[in-house]
């Protein structure tokens, strides 16, 4: 789950860094009204969980309340790569003499959250990481001991940072790393730290991903989840605790497990057809969750076939056939069904499918190959 | 022989009286699994399915019954807990099935595990069988075929279906280790595929990726300058969307975006034959034999 750069920045203060004074608005007069308290040149920042904003134009200066109404106007509605922007941070314009990065990662690899940092703030850490790696300094942390002293020293000194910035540099470091533990992130980053016109250093801009599996105790964190973030259709997979996501193609496929989802996509690809989605209705296959996945499934308009792969295993085949049937009666479905299913009574299952005229198959390929033809057009 | 789980284990169930962990030892002893104990805080002193005695703590269950393997099926937010417990018991090999653990915690479970001798397998994994002599998981026993190829996998289901295929054509396993799909887990393909090298009851090896980090392309590193059993490999995700887990930072890090393209690319470096799709594996595997 993604964190919006307001609601990541909030957190960064409540672990002492230093972030520019400002507010979160709505309407072009909430955020005059910002500006007004501030009583400075101020950043209106478009609020959304995507990468380019400001090349998008939704990051722009105003120097007077008047004109963060005006350009607020502007940004407030505005879509950027599809998302429409609600919510602007109005934030006092920060002077920037010169741009850090700053960030905590999980490496899995090393097994270890590593804290990274640059002279080379600003831009993206891919781009830095692509084109002058040497300039990216970083420490890993031991999970029992924490960051250490010594550590965000030598990632202070490490980026040649002037001495007297080290000690808040490396208040500034801890207090990240703590955020990144606090809140069981994946990723926690400062970019641009900046130091400003004052001599300060200042978090300008960052984000927060935090790793769903710790959401349960962090209640207060998953209440922060912008609904923007996922399509309609996978947030109802969510609430059913299925893994769904959207893709372009007119193949439907509902599969059990995530491995065997991805693959059953590269056996479509494979075969010439193109998938509408990724869907893992987990290992079993039960009857409430079989009817939540059609559900999803159908509610796109461009699937006009739905392949279904289940590999019960221990899971009874004519269980789960009685679980689609009962689900497509229920759903009054219009496009063809295409389905495999391996398992204990693995025969009973088929029949009970191809009684209510469901295309059946018995390996992967040729399921895939069926539903592909008959999302052609063609007869399986 | 074969690796990890055998004649010999002695397992342990944690977790035995929940609903998953009542079924799966049903079926792991219908297989022939040496069940020996469960352990349940607040259960001692009960037996489950009729003859497995059921102790409050790991340590119990372990002096009493002589249990060397354990395996897991408490909730995610209980499972750290059940590792750690099972690792100070003396458990030689813990299976972890259990999803959805915070990545953190398994950081550091995973800390103190290194300074044991006890071995992990997962979290978030369907286990793993020696087919004909024991099934440490939540697989389908009678989909596996005793035989010489060693399978290693990332995924659950993907597995069965490489499984099933090879079952079909009449090839055989020495054992499928499914090592799970978390970032932080225990063993990883290369410490898996460095027991099959060893194994005298394996003669090749499938190995099951997907998209995601770099441990495939640090297997791949292990089969091009230390195995000399042949490897055959199929990588789920080559149409996934980029971008739908995890940031790039962690990436960065990892040495690569960890897309299938470069994993496919690696193995194929190491003089893995990649299949183009699960059921083509059995076809790569038959031109071994």
């Amino acid at each position: 789950m993604k964190l919006h750069e307001y609601q990541s920045k909030r957190i960064f203060a409540q672990h002492g860094i230093p972030i520019p004074d400002g507010d979160v608005a709505t309407t072009p007069a909430e955020a005059r009204a910002i500006a007004e308290r501030l009583g400075r040149a101020v950043v209106i920042k478009s609020q959304v969980l995507v990468g380019g904003r400001g090349k998008a134009g939704g990051v722009k200066l105003a120097k007077t309340p008047d004109e963060a109404e005006a350009v607020a106007g502007k940004i407030l509605g505005m879509e950027i790569k599809g998302l429409t922007v609600k919510k602007v941070l109005v934030d006092e314009a920060a002077d920037i003499r010169s741009e850090i990065y700053l960030g905590v990662v999980l490496d899995r690899a090393r097994r270890q959250v590593a804290v990274m940092a640059s002279s080379e703030g600003g831009v993206e850490i891919e781009e830095v990481a692509a084109n002058t790696p040497e300039k990216i300094v970083t420490v890993h942390v031991h999970p029992l001991l924490g960051l250490q002293p010594y550590q965000a020293r030598n990632l202070a000194f490490g980026i040649g940072l002037p001495k007297e910035h080290v000690r808040a540099f490396s208040k500034i470091a801890q207090g990240l790393y703590e955020t990144f533990i606090d809140s069981d992130a994946g990723l926690a980053e400062i970019n641009p730290l900046i130091i400003n016109g004052d001599n300060q250093l200042q978090a300008v801009d960052g984000k927060i991903l935090l790793d769903d599996s710790g959401l349960f105790r962090h209640k207060e964190l998953a209440a922060m989840r912008d609904p923007d973030e996922d399509s309609p259709a996978e947030i109802e997979a969510r609430q059913s605790d299925l893994s769904y996501i959207d893709l372009d193609g007119e193949i439907g496929c509902m599969v059990n497990g995530a491995g065997l989802a991805m693959a059953t996509m590269d056996v479509v690809k494979l075969f010439g057809g193109s998938p509408a989605n990724f869907l893992d209705i987990g290992g079993g296959a039960s009857a409430d969750k079989v009817t939540a996945a059609l559900r999803i499934i159908l509610s796109d308009r461009r699937v006009k076939v739905v392949l279904i792969n289940i590999f019960g295993g221990i899971t009874r085949c004519d269980e789960v056939a009685r679980g689609i049937i009962e689900a497509i009666r229920t759903l009054n479905v219009q496009v063809p069904f295409v389905a495999r299913l391996v398992g204990g009574n693995e025969e009973g299952g088929r029949q009970i499918l191809a009684n209510a005229n469901l295309i059946t198959a018995s390996s992967l390929s040729e399921a895939v190959q069926k539903a592909v033809a008959v999302a052609k057009g063609e007869s399986a | 022989m074969s690796i990890l789980v055998g004649r010999n284990t002695r397992l342990l169930v944690q977790g035995m009286t929940g609903n998953q962990g009542i079924f799966h030892t049903e079926q792991m002893i219908a297989y022939g699994t040496n069940v020996v104990a469960g352990s349940v805080p607040g259960r001692g002193g009960q037996w489950a399915l009729g003859n497995v005695p059921v102790f409050d703590t790991v340590r119990e269950a372990v002096s009493a019954t002589g249990a060397n393997t354990s395996i897991i099926f408490v909730p995610a937010r209980f499972a750290p807990d059940a590792i750690l417990e099972s690792a100070d018991a003396g458990i030689e090999l813990i299976i972890c099935i259990s999803e959805h653990i915070p990545a953190l915690d398994m950081a550091k479970v995973r800390a103190y595990l290194d300074t044991t001798d006890a071995m992990l397998i997962g979290p978030n994994c369907p286990g793993l069988i020696t087919p004909g002599e024991a099934k440490v998981g939540i697989m389908a026993g009678h989909i596996h075929t005793p035989g010489n190829v060693g399978i290693v996998s990332r995924s659950g289901t993907l597995t069965y279906e490489v499984v099933y295929a090879l079952t079909d054509r009449g090839i055989g396993q020495s054992s499928a280790v499914g090592i799970g799909g978390d970032p932080i887990k225990g063993l990883n393909f290369r410490e898996v595929l460095e027991m099959f090298e060893a194994d005298s009851a394996t003669e090749q090896v499938v190995l099951i990726g997907e998209i995601g980090g770099a441990d495939e392309q640090m297997a791949a590193e292990f089969i091009k300058h230390e195995m000399k059993k042949p490897v055959s490999a199929f990588i789920a995700g080559q149409t996934a969307p980029a971008g739908k887990r995890m940031g790039h930072a962690g990436a960065i890090i990892s040495g690569g975006e960890g897309t299938a393209a470069e994993k496919i690319e690696a193995l194929r470096a190491a003089g893995v034959a990649v299949a183009r799709h699960p059921e083509e594996i059995a076809d790569l595997v038959a031109q071994n034999l």
